[in-house]
């Protein structure tokens, strides 16, 4: 029998990213713990971002889908500083979804340039280090000729 | 700390559409982000401890309220002096934020770890362009040039702690006095002028008017009519 706290991980698999659909919020490495007190549930995540417009569909989403599984408790989302996000909170099958979703996961360093999510090239270069999302920034394949995004390590 | 960010967040977002290549827009929308992130932080922070709505410190407070640096309320004007307006805030900023990093206040210091983070992103744009533009030559030196002047008599605004430094101290609320952090910006930015090949114009000016005493240009009144007039035309609704 999966305890309360089983499940509640197994749905948070289920909320994804609004702005990366593929990957979950425990995939990004955002889930810093589940508090189970009484009658009070409270998940407590990492924003990716101070300015994450995303936080408070993240929010809602992480409500909708835990009072689905669980209607005995109140439950509560709250974002945490402590510990910061950072890039290397990413699982491993974060990694790889992001890559199917067409964005470089991230490297280990600043000075380590992704390499190119659809030809695996890793002869790159950056093309802006802002992109469409406060997290992404933009690089160019010189393989296959196209620019790609890639996660900013933070 | 919040009205810095929110008004250069302002100024960044007004260069959307308009910057000279898409990667300069793309990145000043990015920046304006954050920027208004941040402010958004330490406004709620203000809020925990007893201060008015984030919204009404945003978009409902007479200018002479505001406590920025007046570096940050300045009008746009062009590019250039945009991203060096920007490289001398950035770089006061991340002396600020390290100061901070050791607080007393604990969720200060740990919302300041982690936008630290983010502003290494905006330091290194700013930087990039400060150097790139200074060792163009031509045109672009000279605009450099210009932007550094019109600047100057604004930088030592940004180190007035508008006399609660030792308040400040004392908690240990951050860890540097205002000299301190003036010292290090300084060597830092020596050490990048050099690197631009741009000539250091020496002594700041004593300041004429201070902001955070609440002393503001007209500038600031124009920007606070346009930020909030949304908010202004029904104060009263609910987003």
């Amino acid at each position: 029998m999966d305890t309360l706290q089983d499940r509640i991980f197994q749905a948070l698999a289920d909320v994804k990213d609004p702005e990366i659909p593929d990957v979950s919020l425990i995939e990004m490495g955002m889930v810093h713990r589940v508090l189970v007190n009484d009658h009070d549930v409270t998940v407590q995540l990492m924003p990716t971002f101070v300015g994450c417009p995303a936080l408070e569909l993240i929010k809602k989403q992480t409500m909708d889908r835990l009072q689905q599984i669980d209607k005995k408790n109140r439950i509560h989302v709250e974002f945490v500083f402590d510990p910061p996000w950072t890039s290397d909170r990413i699982t491993p099958d974060g990694h790889q979804k992001l890559k199917q979703f067409g964005i470089a996961p991230p490297q280990k360093s600043l000075q380590q340039l992704p390499s190119c999510p659809y030809c695996n090239q890793e002869d790159g270069e950056i093309l802006n280090l802002f992109g469409p999302t406060a997290c992404r920034a933009i690089y160019y394949c010189r393989g296959c000729k196209q620019p790609f995004e890639g996660m900013k390590v933070v | 700390m919040a009205d810095d960010k929110l008004l250069l967040g302002h100024r960044d977002s007004e260069w959307l559409g308009c910057c000279p290549d898409i990667e300069g827009d793309v990145a000043f929308s990015s920046i304006a982000q954050d920027e208004v992130g941040h402010a958004t932080f330490y406004y709620q922070l203000l809020h925990q401890l007893g201060e008015d709505d984030p919204d009404r410190l945003a978009f409902g407070r007479d200018a002479s309220k505001w406590r920025n640096c007046m570096l940050v309320e300045r009008e746009n004007d062009d590019w250039t002096y945009s991203i060096t307006r920007h490289l001398f805030f950035d770089q006061f900023d991340q002396i600020r934020l390290q100061a901070m990093c050791t607080s007393s206040y604990e969720p200060l210091q740990h919302g300041v770890k982690k936008m630290i983070r983010e502003e290494y992103y905006h330091l290194l744009h700013m930087k990039t362009w400060f150097k790139q533009l200074g060792r163009a030559g031509g045109v672009a030196t000279q605009k450099l040039q210009q932007a550094i002047e019109k600047l100057w008599p604004d930088v030592n605004g940004m180190f007035s702690f508008a006399g609660i430094e030792e308040d400040l101290l004392r908690f240990e609320l951050i860890q540097l006095t205002p000299t301190e952090m003036r010292v290090k910006w300084e060597a830092e930015m020596k050490a990048l002028f050099q690197q631009a090949n741009m000539s250091w114009p020496g002594e700041f000016p004593q300041l004429k008017h201070d902001g955070r005493k609440g002393e503001h240009s007209a500038a600031l009144k124009t920007l606070l009519l346009t930020m909030g007039e949304v908010y202004q035309s029904e104060p009263s609704a609910k987003w």
